[in-house]
């Protein structure tokens, strides 16, 4: 027996996100613009391969008629990834989501199924536990508060009423064993992650929190785990158009005093 | 051929594709005459530590004495933790008792579940991690831990040291899940093969 205690330090991810339509990845700035950037399986081979914690795929068209290209997609992407794999977009319901760890995911990401119907996340999680269900939460706050933050549900196109923070909250209490909190304000504009609200949201839950929305260069990553209390990034965009993005990344977190996997 | 044993706690496919992707034909399974006649045995799983009731109700016997004549076992996660007496989070559960000790409930003081990439402290002579540096990361996902124990050969710290693999001749058993845990999980899985 070893009696001597490893540093307690569980390190931070990064999460590679590979926006998916109609079975090819894009990626868009503030919802819109979508750009081509290749496949999926091949993408999130690319990203694991290159240091990625985690890697997500969001269908962010999930029309019915598309919801057996996204399976199919899942599928081929699950085959050869030996990391953790969430999937989400248009999971509306139980069997959405057993048909989607069928395909071969480790979690589902579930975003306006989870606000129109709150027992889903109950659901999931009493099904096939809670590390499997993440509630994925689009804030949008303009120049407000964190506090006052509201949920957008549909792709960022409809408003709840609903506030971040409580919504959180609920989301925890019903089951849910992570958040992914996009900033809709930052969301694809590069200037870097809400940090306030992330830290508002990490503060208000136990559960791990997941940062996404406004990534555009090392130090916002920085900032995020830091001053926004994140225990995962997500990017999409910043990893894409260099395979070598995620390791530099890493690099630059570790020689700022974030504890990262690296090697890997 | 190696029998992954179906009780209904998910995650099955992932764990059947690492060890394919590692060279080794696996077999879901609930079926009694392929479990006993198995090379080998794993029983995955995540989620509550009741879903063993189903385990103990159809399969305790069998999987028990399939390990008696010698047969290697690999519990993952939820499976690991089955081969200890029991877990606080389903009382009226027991495990296997192979190894000593209760599972138990991470301290309020850390964030719970545990999620995500840590380090495994790794004790020397384990057949299962051989290869495997000291301080390699592995994926963990869970909100309760076993204790360290006489023949834990690999532990983590969070919230407080815990086994992050147990070994003991036939049995091994591990928290994190290999089948998620890149090119370290693979070696693991590796190694439980070439046993």
């Amino acid at each position: 027996m070893k009696t001597s205690a490893p540093s307690e330090q569980l390190t931070k991810r990064i999460i590679a996100c590979l926006d998916v339509d109609a079975g090819r990845v894009v990626k868009g700035v503030q919802f819109q613009q979508l750009r081509d950037a290749g496949d999926p399986a091949e993408l999130a081979q690319a990203h694991a391969d290159a240091g990625a914690d985690e890697i997500v795929l969001l269908d962010i068209t999930a029309t019915s008629d598309e919801r057996k290209t996204l399976v199919d997609t899942v599928r081929r992407t699950a085959l050869q990834l030996f990391v953790p794999f969430t999937v989400g977009g248009g999971i509306r319901n139980l069997q959405d989501a057993a048909g989607i760890f069928d395909a071969g995911a480790d979690k589902v990401s579930i975003n306006s199924a989870a606000v129109a119907n709150p027992a889903l996340i109950s659901e999931i999680a009493n099904r096939f536990g809670s590390q499997a269900v993440i509630v994925a939460i689009d804030g949008k706050r303009g120049a407000d508060n964190p506090r006052d933050a509201e949920v957008f549900v549909t792709g960022g196109r409809k408003p709840t009423g609903k506030r971040v923070l409580e919504w959180a909250r609920e989301a925890e209490d019903r089951g849910a064993g992570e958040i992914l909190l996009t900033s809709m304000d930052r969301d694809g504009t590069g200037s870097g992650f809400d940090c306030e609200l992330t830290a508002a949201v990490s503060s208000m839950v136990s559960i791990p929190v997941i940062a996404s929305g406004g990534a555009g260069n090392a130090q916002h990553f920085v900032d995020v785990f830091s001053r926004g209390k994140a225990d995962a990034a997500l990017a999409a965009s910043i990893f894409h158009f260099g395979t070598h993005a995620v390791a530099e990344l890493k690099q630059t977190l570790l020689a700022a005093g974030i504890p990262m996997r690296w090697p890997c | 051929m190696i029998a992954i044993v179906d009780y209904g706690a998910g995650n099955i496919s992932s764990v059947k594709k690492a060890l394919e992707h590692v060279g080794a034909s696996a077999e879901v399974t609930t079926d009694p005459g392929i479990i006993l006649s198995a090379e080998k045995i794993v029983i995955p799983g995540v989620g509550h530590f009741c879903r063993c009731q189903a385990l103990n109700l159809h399969m305790r016997e069998l999987v028990l004495s399939a390990i008696a004549k010698g047969t290697p076992f690999l519990g993952i996660c939820v499976g690991m933790q089955w081969l200890f007496q029991g877990s606080t989070e389903a009382l009226e559960t027991p495990g296997a008792a192979l190894f000593a000790g209760e599972c138990s409930r991470f301290p309020a003081a850390v964030k719970s579940p545990h999620v995500g990439w840590n380090r495994i402290e790794v004790t020397g002579g384990s057949r299962l991690l051989q290869g495997v540096e000291s301080g390699s990361f592995v994926y963990y996902t869970h909100s309760y831990r076993a204790p360290v124990v006489a023949n834990t050969v690999a532990s983590t710290c969070y919230g407080g040291a815990f086994s992050g693999a147990v070994e003991r001749e036939n049995v091994f058993g591990v928290q994190f899940h290999p089948e998620k845990s890149g090119k370290t999980g693979l070696k693991i899985l590796e190694n439980f093969c070439a046993i």
